[in-house]
């Protein structure tokens, strides 16, 4: 019994180093390749280990910026990443926040109209409506800024389903309790219901910040300045290089860059992030 | 003066569900008020409506003198306990209990000393900081009736406070809500489904059935004299004896009077049937009965008989100590004040004497 014991606990953990292996590795060797210079890397016989510029390369990308392709430093681009993926994850939790507390609290004319409404967009995320959705922004002369960078991204109905489903499970009584209590609805909504929802607000946060984080598409539309781009965009800049050669160090410590908030957000906010999705509190 | 007048209050949901019918009740200033009934009978409708948690389709609903249809809950001065409590998840006990009066804009000393108190009277003070999942269902419901008290409202509103809570804390909270209530003296209207609480607890007593009120009154006067068979059923433990009188004989019953009629239905409560010797004659009703099982509570015990050795149920309630046992056949009187007539087609009262 013991020995088969030992057996089977080993096996899953085999697998998972597998799974640990296959996933890290490349990010390790990103990071190696953005801790030597240039020379190396291009000749081909990076060794495995990381090398002795490691100052150097991220000092340079974060401040100076590569030398051809994209001139802008790699700081501005994650400024300019963090106030999106912000404005994106924020806006959505309000918006979503208000229009499920109208569509669960409220009886008024088109109700469930509007919330199978809202349901639609589901199937038409902004790659679908892609056009459309560019000539609105730039006939509003909003190119090149914040606001055309996030608010056609913030409309979302997966948000408002998440916090629709957590409001109907929001016992009846709290509401009346509530009205007994001389509690009007905003500040049933402030009072009651906001704490709540916490655990759902921060799972949301998670989702809807790295989705934010990683926008391509629509950022490589909208920006054409280099002083507004976002990190996603700006790490194929580097790459992809007409006549000079990628600073490959460089191109590797600016991914290694962009992956850090993103990380940064799951590990703090994990806790709230699997409590929102699995319990229910009450 | 907080009394409360119901005037011939309706209520019809969509779809032309009638859930209330012309309910008529006054409760005086202090008095206790139970409604009672098998689910589905109205009685929480009617208690939210009074709460204004309801509309009213029809009738007048006052508190003191003021009618109070059109006003919101916050603005008719009630305070209710709910019966899965609805106490705030995320809020302290403390908290719990003041928000009310904080959002009515009370002065925070005065919040402290009527909560302090509030605590005090419910052995709560130990309890202020915590949150409530980290209470018993007793202290819950201990807090939920606190946030009534501190709001020191007109009338007190009672949704099945008591159903969510074991046997033993139940009598225990019962007693302390009948103490509770006299001691403040506030008006109190309390729905429950169960008879031995509305019996124990009620100044008036009103059973519902069907979105209409059977009967009002004193659990007394309702236990002596049910108006219906529905009431003379659903008050009293277990419930009275009814048996239909057919126009003949019925083998194992001889009855010295009853009313005239086709159909009546004969009364008798298990508590009045008392065991009597065989051949014993001249009392107003014996029953002869084939007893068919026995259930021992303790202090007494109940005979489940066949009326005739065949016929209709009959329960007996006899002495813990007797010794009758299934299989055997007994004769059961009673006297002519614990007998009722019923008529058998709209189940009214028949008052023959």
């Amino acid at each position: 019994m013991v020995q088969k014991k030992s057996v089977l606990d080993f096996v899953p953990h085999l697998i998972l180093l597998a799974g640990i292996l296959v996933l890290a590795f490349p990010v390790y060797v990103a990071f190696v390749a953005s801790t030597w210079d240039a020379a190396t890397i291009s000749n081909g016989t990076m060794p495995l280990r990381p090398g002795p510029h490691f100052l150097d390369n991220y000092y340079r990308a974060i401040f100076v910026g590569t030398s051809s392709s994209t001139r802008e430093p790699v700081g501005q681009m994650m400024l300019n990443s963090l106030v999106m993926a912000l404005c994106i994850s924020l806006g959505k939790i309000a918006i979503s926040l208000i229009s499920a507390f109208a569509i669960v609290y409220f009886r008024f004319p088109f109700r469930m109209a509007a919330f199978w409404i809202i349901f639609v967009t589901l199937m038409l995320p902004v790659e679908v409506r892609i056009y459309p959705t560019y000539k609105i922004v730039a006939d509003l002369k909003l190119l090149d800024t914040f606001a055309g960078l996030t608010i056609p991204l913030i409309a979302s109905a997966t948000a408002t389903l998440l916090f629709r489903q957590f409001f109907m499970t929001v016992p009846d009584e709290l509401v009346e309790a509530s009205r007994i209590d001389g509690a009007g609805p905003m500040k049933f909504f402030k009072d009651t219901l906001l704490p709540l929802s916490i655990t759902s607000v921060a799972a949301m946060f998670v989702i809807q910040f790295i989705y934010g984080w990683n926008q391509y598409l629509w950022p490589l539309l909208i920006t054409t300045r280099d002083d507004m781009q976002t990190i996603v965009i700006g790490i194929k800049k580097m790459i992809v290089t007409q006549d000079a050669l990628t600073e490959w160090q460089l191109a590797m410590a600016t991914a290694i860059l962009a992956m850090l908030p993103p990380v940064v957000v799951v590990v703090v906010m994990q806790k709230l992030f699997v409590k929102g999705l699995t319990e229910t509190e009450k | 003066m907080n009394n409360v007048h119901l005037r011939h209050v309706g209520k019809v949901y969509a779809g032309n569900v009638e859930a209330v019918r012309d309910v008529s009740i006054e409760i005086d200033d202090g008095q206790f008020c139970v409604l009672v009934g098998p689910s589905g009978c109205g009685k929480s409708t009617l208690l939210r409506m009074v709460a204004g948690l309801e509309t009213i389709t029809s009738g007048e609903i006052a508190i003191g003198d003021t009618v109070v249809n059109d006003k919101d809950p916050s603005e008719r001065d009630i305070a209710m306990v709910f019966q899965n409590y609805a106490l705030y998840p995320h809020m302290s006990v403390y908290d719990n209990m003041a928000y009310g009066l904080r959002n009515r804009g009370t002065p925070k000393a005065e919040i402290e000393t009527r909560v302090q108190e509030a605590a005090r009277i419910l052995e709560l003070g130990a309890l202020l900081e915590r949150k409530p999942k980290a209470l018993s269902g007793g202290q819950r419901q201990r807090v939920a009736m606190g946030r009534a008290i501190v709001r020191k409202p007109r009338v007190f509103l009672f949704d099945e406070p008591l159903s969510n809570l074991d046997a033993k804390l139940r009598i225990q909270m019962r007693v302390e809500i009948k103490k509770l209530q006299r001691s403040l003296g506030i008006t109190s209207i309390y729905v429950t489904h169960d008879q031995l609480e509305a019996m124990t607890l009620a100044d008036v007593l009103v059973v519902m059935n069907k979105g209409r009120v059977e009967q009002s009154g004193s659990p007394m006067s309702l236990y002596e004299r049910p108006k219906t068979t529905f009431v003379a059923s659903f008050i009293g433990a277990p419930p009275m004896n009814l048996l239909p009188l057919t126009g003949g004989d019925m083998p194992g019953l001889s009855l010295f009077s009853r009313p005239q009629g086709e159909k009546i239905v004969l009364g008798v409560r298990p508590e009045h049937l008392e065991l009597s010797s065989p051949g014993n004659e001249g009392h107003p009703l014996a029953l002869d009965l084939l007893v068919t099982a026995t259930e021992a509570v303790g202090a007494e015990s109940y005979l489940y008989g066949a009326l005739g050795g065949a016929g209709q149920e009959v329960i007996v309630r006899v002495n813990g100590s007797s010794t009758v046992a299934a299989g055997e056949t007994v004769r059961v009187t009673a006297s002519a004040r614990h007998l009722h007539f019923f008529d058998g087609a709209s189940g009214q009262r028949i008052d023959g004497e």
